[in-house]
């Protein structure tokens, strides 16, 4: 009886390491190249908002973890600082919708120093296939309309979908969705307009944390 | 055993782990939205099937039979978390779309029951033989179901080819036709199962047709036989 258990157990503890250090092998071998793959989207992403000609620091790594009501939740968000020779240049902030169709929709905003926005992508969500996800640039060219806007705090009003007497086209068939993108874009916005030297004064803390 | 034709026809048509079986639809019903999501997680799932059917198939002689079970799954998890990976660091869109359900290859019923009714008491060659075969039967229903709803749905074939096949496929996406409000039902889950129980049904009637044919046939020959004996 204990002879079997023994076996039995021992037999599981040989199976347990062998495949434990195949996956560390595996692993290992490949840990460089998915953190590689991920910087390359993290790097395409940032480049869409923010055009890489303006500024000459290193935008992915310069990078600090916010957490304000005005962002969309209380989790932390990421907020990159593009900078040319150490002047601040624009902002790229990770921003969330709470109020889509479906659940959170996450954006990144790209807003330079004169308030103007550089560009606004969709980065999750779970909105209608064919309704709401227009706002995925690969399904439509909507979200692109945020870009070039410049936001004055006095003019909150055209921050908004046509419906609601703003200048944003909504979606046939679908109010919701875009009325969540442009709200979360434009509270990013007015926190940006309140918040941009503390933004950039912060320390990049974003590597340290999660 | 080893009678490689019928380990083919098995895994593809009689006993299609997807079809007749009914294995593993939850990854099936949930990925198959385009051809490429679908074909991504059938070479996945092939991949994991052949690894643990061979590695089942080496071990089956010296694992005592009370503890076989939780070696096969520490042996289909440990491939699935190697694959999941793999596919993270060389195909890291197709991994972001396919997300959760790489992991999840984990409790796709199929690869357990080849291990546990085939690889376990079979010899290594014909052990993965049956992987190849049960896994390209999965992915034949898994592309043939992306395809019918994403031509249904978008009006599109192959789109997002270069997630799987990298920047050569970019312009692959074929467009059957051009439509501006997608087809919602075939996109969103109710349109798998409808799609499936199609496919299912498709099948069954392809398989009554068959013994329909072949018990005719058996009648001629009978009545053959019968001439030339008289």
């Amino acid at each position: 009886m204990l002879d079997t258990l023994a076996k039995n157990g021992g037999m599981l503890g040989a199976f347990a390491v062998v495949t434990t250090a195949l996956i560390s092998l595996t692993y290992l071998g490949t840990e460089d190249r998915i953190e590689q793959q991920q910087r390359a989207r993290l790097i395409t992403i940032l480049n869409e908002v923010v055009p890489a000609a303006l500024y000459d620091n290193q935008l992915y790594a310069d990078c600090t973890l916010i957490s304000a009501d005005a962002l969309g939740s209380d989790r932390n968000h990421r907020v990159y600082r593009a900078r040319e020779q150490n002047q601040p240049v624009a902002l790229a902030l990770q921003t969330t919708a709470p109020d889509g169709y479906s659940g959170d929709i996450e954006l990144v905003v790209g807003v330079d120093a004169s308030m103007t926005v550089l560009g606004v992508r969709t980065l999750e969500h779970q909105e209608t296939p064919g309704l709401g996800d227009k706002i995925e640039l690969a399904v439509s060219d909507w979200i692109r309309t945020f870009s070039g806007k410049t936001y004055r705090e006095e003019e909150k009003q055209a921050w908004q979908v046509k419906k609601d007497g703003g200048q944003f086209d909504q979606f046939t068939g679908a109010t919701i969705t875009p009325r969540a993108v442009v709200g979360a874009v434009r509270r990013t916005l007015d926190y940006v307009a309140d918040n941009r030297t503390v933004l950039f004064e912060q320390p990049a803390n974003c590597s340290e944390t999660e | 055993m080893a009678n490689y034709q019928s380990l083919a026809a098995e895994g593809m048509w009689n006993n299609n782990p997807a079809l007749v079986q009914l294995l593993g639809l939850c990854p099936l019903l949930a990925v198959t939205a385009t051809v490429i999501n679908g074909l991504g997680l059938g070479l996945a799932t092939m991949a994991v099937l052949v690894g643990s059917n061979i590695t089942v198939s080496l071990v089956r002689n010296f694992v005592r039979n009370e503890i076989r079970i939780p070696v096969f799954v520490m042996v289909i998890a440990s491939f699935v978390t190697i694959i999941q990976l793999l596919m993270n660091a060389f195909t890291y869109e197709l991994y972001l779309a396919l997300g959760i359900f790489i992991p999840l290859i984990v409790t796709n019923c199929a690869i357990i029951g080849r291990a546990e009714a085939f690889a376990s008491k079979n010899k290594v060659l014909p052990a993965a033989f049956d992987g190849v075969m049960m896994g390209a039967g999965f992915t034949l229903v898994l592309v043939l179901l992306g395809g019918m709803r994403e031509v249904l749905g978008a009006g599109t074939l192959l789109s997002g080819a270069d997630r799987l096949f990298g920047p050569i496929a970019s312009n692959w996406t074929l467009t059957i036709f051009a439509t501006e409000q997608p087809f919602l039902l075939a996109i969103l889950p109710p349109g798998a199962f409808i799609g499936m129980g199609l496919l299912i049904a498709a099948k069954n009637a392809i398989d009554n047709r068959l013994t329909a044919r072949q018990t005719k046939q058996k009648k001629q020959v009978t009545r053959i036989r019968v001439t030339a004996e008289s």
